[in-house]
């Protein structure tokens, strides 16, 4: 996105379109100046509205001769926005607020409780049908909502935002995350210094999103909260939407209910109540423990058979890769498929929770915890155990000790990885991106060749025994490069031989020390001689080529170098790091005998 | 005044027998205390001291501890309570009054009484050890305070020491005060058959409320008026619903038309992790150097770093910032569709025939011409291609022979040779050289000893005219001693002399000098040895002139422009534009439809005369300056020699067929020549039958590509 233009003029939303800017019978062509101090139900409005402003084509044109960085409305958009029913509402708010300022002034109670009831609401819904004509539409853009949501959901209850707006976004949020536990959707896990990602994929679409690390925040001065407060009330009403016609396509039951079963399993034994059900229902469901009521009960159905409708002009190898991704991907969903973890206090318990329910684990944690353990730590039938501290005092046989960054790693390499690099204690292995696809010519880190080596089905040992192969090789290689380098030299050294004995014959022909030699035989690399007329063929076109196409062809070109460049350096980078790590290792057995 | 207090029993009247009523903390009395010491807070504070003083003297006293405590004795005070109100009559000793008492610390005195003496602090000569031992050995010695306004010790009785816990514990500070009194119900929740009152109702409650009326009136006519809503039934229907129940994906609004939906956030790669690999991480100098970056300018907005688990992973502070900063992209920022050129480098470049089919041209340097001692500027060879002729800065012109790289003479003229040119005309042996002011005829007596011979015989047969007509410049036969070295005619001009250039056929040559005038060009016929000046103004700076190899035009650059005179009109038929800043040489095709043009702007026009006077292509292969251009006679070459040392071949087709237009393909870069003084190759020259390229630069060698 280019960089963000602001103008200092602040046209409010009635004046700003008549007589400023030209009135044109292109609708196109018709700006209006506009900035960040718009007014606020402008601003309210277009955030709503979801209008941007646009880059004029002719920048000195619209903005008279002048080139200073202005911001462009067209005007269409703007008298859209006058034309919004929701404008009448914002002014009846005003209207609302004034009045009841009054009575409070007046201290008329019977007033400000009269008004109070009759205090104007509105509604986005027209507005989200609007922006999102299609369902898809929406799910294409659920993106920043979702994140917006997860971020609202985290805040204090006090200060920055109306209470009912952080427990909406609460409640939205856990409802999305029990529709993908419910539909299984979740595919890629990435843990970042900044927050947490997800990406599921939701009929279809990639949907991803950011979740914050559960910490206070630090709430900065900076930010002004009335526009992340205006674009959470759009999310929140997208994402409601959303929500109940994911729930309505899964069958489920919206606003979620948790299943008869488990919510009787959730509930104390010890008569001890824990709250009232009302109270504890948000809770229970964010536990993300249990599943949820459908509306028509589940009939343990075995897997319906897809029938295969053969897309034309696609070949039976096509169809296989297909047919195979398919599978892939059912395999995928049911990675943790009868596995029972139980997360210990210091490990963060959502995501991890919902990442195992994701993909059919069975978990469990602590029951001071959070409301909605199933099981206890002592329970035998637990296969692993999730432990974020240095060692653990009591360990149960029958059952793995492993840091949460297993369960990332192995959602994103779809398969369970081998646990020992995992042990609580163990100095991790890197934590790589699942959204990073490598393509021909990228640096791709050693860890994550082991793994496409382990993806397609290689003993881990072996790929190291070859990758370390392969460095040999590549040693060797490097040494065949110094020879011909060598070589190459001594040609140079020949060369200038020649050059000083041709000298000599020309310059000193009065002395004449005549001494034949013997003439090397030089063989004439064919292959080289090929290369170096082919790479000069090509130089020659290149300044045959036009000017702009040669100012294009230079700016490709320069762009990949630089990538190479870079994908050099992490090389060398790395190389340079294994060394040292080599080194100290020897230093260390060095010491130790 | 002096009230006798009903002290309770346990206490001993120690310090006076009048004390009838003294502070609580004094060891004397101790709940006897009165309602005026609540009045009395702000008076000194600190602990009162038990005191011997005079009889009958109120006292007054603020107690140490609250005084809340005093309420107990209320009410054995009940009479006379406010005898000894006035202030006034406070028996105060200090009167320092309620200051921090530290202040005098460091004085001997600690106040001044009534008569404005100093109150002296009593003597303490406590140490350390002494505290300690009354700690040990003195029973009361945590009943013991110390009253900061005297400094002298208290001992707290037991009823204040129970007041301080009963008042620690919250409780009441009176002991016999019962907070769970039991309730008295005043009015029965029963309801009674006869009223409280026997009052008859009043009038007024029997008729209308006038008031009232008017009330209602103004709240029936506000509602009347639409002024007060009655209450709003509740919104029954469902916050959420399914909202795309009847979607329409052809009912996309106009204005959606050219809607550009907001690009997504861009996904972490692997320096975001929160363990990323070793290499992702930023050394000490790319830290300093992220540092030092405008934030706009980073291509990293954070600092990867690795965390050894996932414990360890503090919260990330710009956060909300980072969801501000998208919230802003997406409402503040102009939208653009760019089109993004997903081409191949490859296919950018032109298809050209390969420079293998295009052969013959020049390839590998095959001969270099040494004896020169500085640059040599200018070149040229016979028209058989045998001899060739070199002009330099050191004052010599030398003859080579072409095959052998010999120099089979050396010819000094005194000066630095600007432009010479061999005779075209094969039955002619004579070389135009330019040396300051006058162009010398040179016969090299080289080759065919006939021919040399026929040429002198051709130029002494000159029969002067009878009447001397008025010339630009002056003929001058050469002297004997310069006719032994070769030189044969003088054509000594008024200016310095710096291009020459034979006709096609031999006879005529033109001279350019360097002047501003109309004078700038002479064209000399040779044989009549006569000369004439064919413009009349001058238009600018003249750089080089050329005959037409056919047809009886002379070519003209100036700085800018390439004027076209037919000289047997005498007239002006064209002007090329250049498109160049500074036109350096020129030189013509064989066929005369062609021409190109090379420039200190290191560009390199061709330019088709029938086509327009624009030129036909406009090549940048050099990187400086180009100091000479040069066609091939027979080949369909040129050459451009240029200040970076090197020599271009570019294989020029000019096609007989009008509607094709020719075909330029570089096929060749030649190097050879070192830089010397910022200056590369002088002057490139073709042989006229072979496919060979001559090229003459500053580090005073002539080189022969093959």
């Amino acid at each position: 996105m280019g960089s963000r233009v602001l103008c200092p003029a602040c046209p409010g939303l009635s004046g700003c379109c008549g007589s400023r800017c030209p009135r044109g019978g292109s609708t196109v062509g018709c700006y209006s100046p506009s900035c960040l101090t718009l007014i606020t139900t402008t601003r309210r409005l277009c955030i709503l509205k979801g209008i941007y402003p646009h880059e004029p084509k002719h920048k000195k044109k619209v903005n008279k001769g002048s080139t200073a960085p202005r911001t462009f409305y067209l005007l269409k958009d703007i008298k859209f926005l006058l034309h919004e029913p929701i404008v009448n509402k914002f002014r009846e708010y005003k209207v609302f607020v004034r009045k009841l300022r009054k009575a409070y002034g007046k201290s008329e109670w019977s007033t400000v409780d009269r008004l109070k009831d009759n205090k104007p609401t509105y509604k986005l819904d027209h507005i989200v049908k609007e922006r999102y004509p299609t369902f898809v539409d929406a799910l294409r853009d659920l993106d920043d909502a979702l994140s917006m949501c997860f971020l609202f959901s985290t805040f204090p209850r006090t200060g920055k935002c109306h209470v009912q707006t952080i427990q909406l976004c609460r409640r939205l949020a856990v409802e999305f995350l029990n529709y993908v536990i419910a539909s299984r959707s979740l595919r890629k896990v990435f843990l970042s210094i900044k927050g947490i990602y997800y990406q599921a994929e939701v009929l279809g679409q990639p949907v991803t999103w950011i979740t914050p690390y559960t910490f206070a925040h630090d709430h900065p001065t900076d930010v002004d909260y009335r526009v992340m407060a205006t674009f959470t009330e759009f999310y929140t009403t997208l994402l409601g939407f959303v929500n109940f016609r994911l729930y309505q396509s899964l069958n489920l039951l919206y606003p979620p209910k948790i299943d008869g079963q488990a919510d009787v399993e959730l509930k104390p034994a010890e008569g001890k109540e824990y709250a009232m059900d009302s109270e504890s229902y948000l809770e229970k469901l964010s536990a993300l423990s249990s599943s949820l009521a459908r509306v028509v009960a589940p009939t343990h159905e075995e897997e319906v058979e897809l029938d295969e409708f053969p897309v034309e002009g696609e070949t039976a190898e096509q169809m296989d890769a297909r047919k195979k991704e398919q599978e892939a991907l059912e395999k995928h969903k049911k990675l943790f498929e009868g596995l029972r973890f139980f997360l210990n206090r210091e490990v963060p318990r959502e995501p991890l929770a919902f990442v195992i329910r994701c993909f059919g684990g069975q978990v469990s944690w602590d029951k001071s915890l959070c409301i909605g353990a199933t099981y206890d730590v002592s329970d035998p039938s637990i296969t692993h155990q999730i432990v974020d501290r240095p060692q653990v005092q009591q360990q149960v046989v029958g059952r793995y000790y492993l840091q949460p960054q297993w369960v990332f790693d192995s959602v994103n390499a779809k398969l369970c990885l081998p646990v020992a690099d995992y042990f609580p204690g163990v100095l991790l292995p890197p934590h790589l991106s699942p959204f990073v696809t490598e393509q021909e010519g990228d640096y791709i880190p050693p860890e994550k060749l082991k793994l496409l080596a382990m993806q397609r089905g290689e003993e881990p040992g072996d790929a190291n025994e070859e990758s370390e192969e392969e460095e040999e090789e590549e040693e060797e290689d490097s040494n065949d490069k110094e020879e011909e380098e060598e070589e190459d030299e001594s040609e140079k050294e020949e060369e200038m031989k020649l050059k000083k004995l041709e000298e000599q014959k020309t310059q000193s022909n009065k002395a004449l020390p005549v001494t034949v030699t013997a003439g090397k035989l030089r063989l004439e690399d064919k292959q080289r001689l090929e290369q170096e007329q082919q790479s000069e063929e090509k130089r020659l076109a290149i300044m045959m080529m036009k000017k702009r196409e040669k100012y294009l062809y230079k700016k490709i070109m320069f762009g990949k170098k630089r990538k190479v460049r870079e994908a050099n350096k992490l090389a060398a980078k790395r190389k340079a790091h294994d060394a040292a790590v080599k080194e100290k290792k020897k230093s260390k057995k060095a010491q130790r005998a | 005044m002096a009230e006798p207090c009903p002290s309770s029993g346990s206490e001993e009247l120690t310090d006076s027998e009048g004390s009838a009523y003294s502070g609580l903390q004094d060891s004397g009395s101790d709940s006897s205390s009165s309602d005026e010491e609540e009045e009395q807070e702000e008076g000194p504070g600190g602990g009162s001291v038990p005191r011997t003083r005079a009889k009958g003297a109120p006292r007054k006293r603020k107690t140490l501890e609250d005084d809340s405590s005093l309420e107990e004795s209320k009410a054995l005070l009940a009479q006379n309570e406010y005898e000894e109100d006035s202030s006034d009559e406070e028996d105060i000793r200090n009167t320092v009054g309620n200051i921090p008492m530290e202040w005098y610390q460091d004085f001997p005195h600690i106040g001044y009484d009534l008569e404005g003496k100093k109150i002296y602090k009593p003597i303490r000569n406590k140490d350390e050890l002494d505290m300690f031992l009354e700690k040990m050995e003195n029973p009361d010695y945590w009943r013991t305070v110390q009253d900061k306004m005297t400094g002298a010790d208290i001992k707290l009785t037991d009823e204040q020491i129970d007041l301080v816990q009963r008042l620690q514990r919250g409780q009441f500070g009176d002991v016999h005060f019962n907070p769970y009194e039991p309730a008295v119900d005043f009015f029965t929740h029963e309801v009674m058959i006869h009223p409280v009152t026997n009052r008859p109702a009043d009038k007024r409650s029997f008729i209308p409320s006038l008031i009232e009326k008017e009330k209602v009136s103004k709240l029936v006519h506000a509602i009347k008026m639409g002024w007060i809503k009655p209450r709003k039934p509740k919104d029954d229907t469902p916050t959420y619903y399914d909202l795309w129940a009847h979607e329409d994906p052809n009912s996309i609004l106009g204005r959606h038309k050219m809607h550009v939906p907001a690009p997504k956030m861009k996904l972490p790669g692997h320096e975001e992790s929160y363990n990323p690999p070793p290499e992702y991480l930023l050394s000490e100098e790319e830290r300093l150097a992220w540092e030092q970056q405008e934030p706009a300018e980073r291509r990293l907005s954070f600092v990867p770093r690795q965390h050894r688990s996932l414990r360890a992973v503090p919260a990330f502070p710009r956060f909300i910032h980072e969801r501000f900063e998208r919230c802003l992209d997406l409402y503040l920022c102009p939208r653009q569709r760019k089109m993004r050129v997903n081409v191949d480098p490859e296919d950018l470049i032109p298809k050209l025939p390969k420079p293998r089919d295009l052969q013959p041209f020049p390839t590998t340097q095959a001969l270099v011409y040494r004896g020169h001692t500085s640059l040599v500027r200018c070149l040229s060879i016979s028209p058989s291609g045998q001899w060739l002729v070199s002009g330099s800065d050191d004052g010599s012109v030398r003859f080579w022979e072409v095959s052998t790289a010999r120099c089979m003479r050396t010819l000094p003229v005194g000066g630095v040779v600007k432009s010479l040119a061999w005779n075209p005309n094969p039955s002619i042996c004579l070389v135009a050289i330019c040396v300051e002011q006058s162009v010398l005829l040179v016969n090299p007596c080289l080759g065919d000893k006939l021919l040399y011979g026929a040429t002198d015989q051709l130029l002494e047969s000159y029969v002067p005219p009878e009447e001397e007509r008025v010339q630009p410049v002056r003929w001058v036969t050469a002297t004997a001693e310069e006719h032994g070295r070769g030189i044969r005619l003088l054509v000594q001009h008024s200016k310095a002399v710096k291009q020459v250039t034979w006709h096609g056929k031999g006879d005529y040559f033109a001279s350019v000098v360097s002047d501003n005038s109309n004078m700038q060009v002479l064209i000399h016929q040779s044989s009549k040895r006569w000369s004439q000046n064919p413009f009349r103004r001058s238009k600018g700076l003249v750089q080089c002139v050329l005959f037409h190899p056919i047809r009886p035009y002379f070519f003209v650059a100036t700085q800018r422009y390439v004027r076209v005179y037919n000289l047997l009109k005498q007239e002006l038929t064209k002007k090329l534009m250049s498109n160049c800043k500074w036109v350096s040489s020129m030189a013509i095709h064989p066929g005369g439809d062609n021409i190109i043009c090379g420039s200190y702007d290191s560009k390199l026009a061709w330019f088709d005369l029938d086509l327009s006077t624009r030129p036909y292509q406009l090549l940048r292969h050099h990187k400086r300056a180009l100091r000479s251009v040069a066609f091939h006679r027979r080949y369909p070459l040129f050459a451009s020699g240029s200040d970076d040392g090197t020599v271009i071949v570019c294989h020029g087709m000019v096609y007989n067929d009008l509607l094709q237009n020719p075909l330029l393909v570089p096929v060749k870069v030649l190097k050879g020549h070192a830089l010397t003084l910022d200056l590369g190759v002088l002057d490139v020259l073709f042989h006229p039958t072979q496919p060979w390229v001559f090229s003459s630069g500053a580090d005073g060698t002539i080189r022969l590509y093959t």
